[in-house]
């Protein structure tokens, strides 16, 4: 279960460049949810996620995480309850290290790395079965330098990476959105699967309408820091996306025509 | 070049061996242009020279100075990752409070080691020449830090280390603080300036204040000699290319010190330009090569 109550971030505060990301948002998931985020570009989807996985100091408010209260947590701390996904597939892999290395080291996700050896011989069988689910050849590359792989490949470890160590929140920052639409949408299903096999709590912020409706069992949408939009799974099931945009539109009034960009 | 010129700068470049493997690991692992050395390696000569004067045994004296080194580039992490100061200028920070912390250590600008106990007595004495038997113990010393970086990098927090250069946003979302990797790995590679400037304290027999003017140069020059001469494969060829790299540099000074060419002689004041001519070489070599292979 998370619980954020009352969260506000402001960029440059005091400075003429001054933007309020976040005005007071108030959520509650319960767990095994998987909620799809939108809104248009500025409306804090991604401040939000960063806020929750501690990339941003927060300037007021609670996030809470079962009894865990990490409101000011450091960011490698909140590592052992959070997982997340990047746009960039470059940022959740590391080139120069190995699948296999690469996978040890989120196979420690939130414990200690001591002295111990790297890779053991037992991780490499787990690591092997895992890339084997992905259906891309990877399991026999282990050793290879993770540099070698495709933006999609990437982006699938890195998937497989966040979800190695069950954690308690999966967050998705729009991490299709950098790939070409074939590989966009194996990733995108291979998302679905890990997090119906692992009952996970996740946010997807997606730029994309029809995925937002399709996938998970409940959408919120975010405008100027707010959520201004909040659709369980029954009524989800329902719209459409001109329903949603419609939704959209009387919220906020007409002065966002720009917005239809969001459909495509 | 006489052979006993060849030996010592085979006993220079091992003993700079360690320097140029911290270089490696700062620079290239880590990503972090690390000018501590500049300060850490005087320092390492400054502490062994008063522990060996203070009758301390030579190994132990050699780890002191370590231990020396390292607290010095812990300093330089602290001052970039807990105050926020640029990585190099922190390093240009510690570097020179540490030219003042040298003097002190020693209450003079220089000091020798003349007939104390030196690491080299248990070889000496069992009937090795001195000029075979420092390079001969510098080989083995660096061959066993090389051995041990190697270990240390396929450990899981060597994986921190390389992930934290490489990619620190990856490593701190699977729950490293990269601030505490960059300490300690700073700190490590400035214990292995130290014990280079304790070898070559040794090996020059005293150890003087301003020793350490341009070992960033020399090592950084070492660092990239050997990779053009050797390559960087893998982690463990990248290191052995690092210390070949600190031998070869050394040899091919000596060679240019040796060099005549009709009334024009060069002097090891020529030494400086040298070094610059040789890292201007290593640097554009590889770019060449591809551009003549290409035609």
């Amino acid at each position: 279960m998370i619980e954020i109550r009352d969260l506000v971030k402001t960029f440059h505060p005091g400075s003429v460049n001054e933007v309020l990301a976040l005005a007071g948002i108030n959520l509650r998931v319960k767990n095994g949810y998987f909620i799809t985020v939108i809104g248009s570009n500025g409306a804090g989807k991604s401040t939000l996620l960063n806020c929750l996985a501690g990339s941003y100091a927060i300037d007021s408010g609670h996030i809470q995480i079962g009894e865990q209260d990490l409101s000011y947590w450091p960011e490698h701390r909140r590592a052992s309850l959070i997982s997340r996904v990047f746009q960039d597939p470059l940022l959740g892999t590391c080139a120069a290290l190995s699948l296999e290395q690469n996978l040890a080291l989120a196979n420690r996700r939130g414990c200690r790395h001591g002295l111990g050896r790297g890779v053991r011989r037992v991780d490499r069988e787990l690591f092997r079965q895992q890339l084997q689910q992905l259906g891309l050849g990877l399991e026999d590359r282990l050793r290879d330098p993770v540099g070698l792989l495709s933006g999609g490949q990437r982006q699938a470890l890195t998937l497989l990476m966040a979800t190695l160590i069950r954690p308690q929140v999966l967050l998705l920052d729009e991490h299709t959105a950098a790939l070409d639409p074939k590989t966009a949408q194996q990733v995108l299903e291979l998302t679905v699967k890990l997090i119906a096999e692992q009952q996970l709590t996740a946010l997807m912020v997606t730029h994309n309408m029809r995925q937002a409706l399709q996938l998970g069992n409940r959408l919120i949408m975010l405008h100027g820091g707010r959520i201004i939009l909040d659709v369980g799974e029954a009524e989800k099931a329902a719209m459409s996306i001109e329903d949603l945009l419609q939704k959209f539109y009387t919220v906020r009034g007409e002065e966002f025509v720009s917005d239809r960009m969001m459909l495509v | 070049m006489s052979y006993f010129a060849f030996m010592g700068a085979l006993e220079q470049g091992f003993a700079y061996g360690f320097l140029v493997l911290g270089v490696y690991l700062t620079f290239r692992v880590l990503d972090f242009p690390d000018l501590t050395v500049d300060g850490s390696l005087p320092l390492g000569a400054a502490v062994y020279a008063v522990a060996i004067s203070a009758g301390i045994n030579p190994y132990l004296s050699l780890f002191l100075a370590m231990l020396a080194g390292f607290a010095a580039g812990a300093v330089t992490g602290i001052l970039n990752t807990r105050f926020g100061i640029l990585h190099l200028l922190a390093s240009i920070l510690t570097m020179i409070a540490l030219y003042s912390i040298n003097l002190r250590v020693m209450g003079r600008p220089n000091m020798t080691l003349l007939g104390k106990p030196t690491v080299l007595d248990p070889l000496t004495n069992a009937g090795i020449g001195l000029f075979n038997a420092a390079p001969l113990l510098f080989g083995l010393l660096s061959i066993v830090g090389l051995l041990l970086l190697l270990w240390l990098l396929q450990t899981a927090f060597g994986l921190c280390m390389q992930a934290t250069g490489a990619n620190p946003q990856m490593i701190t979302s699977q729950g490293v603080a990269t601030s505490r990797v960059i300490i300690l790995t700073v700190g490590l590679s400035n214990s292995f300036a130290a014990l280079s400037g304790a070898l070559l304290c040794q090996s020059q027999g005293a150890a003087d204040v301003n020793m350490g003017v341009g070992t960033i140069v020399a090592g950084l020059a070492s660092v990239i000699l050997g990779e053009t001469l050797f390559g960087c494969r893998s982690v463990g060829r990248a290191l052995l290319a690092a210390l070949l790299g600190s031998v070869v540099y050394r040899l091919a000074i000596a060679l240019a010190l040796g060099l005549k060419l009709g009334q024009f002689s060069v002097t090891p004041s020529d030494l400086n330009l040298l070094t610059a001519l040789l890292v201007v070489a290593a640097l554009s070599l590889p770019g060449l090569r591809r551009k003549v292979l290409r035609r």
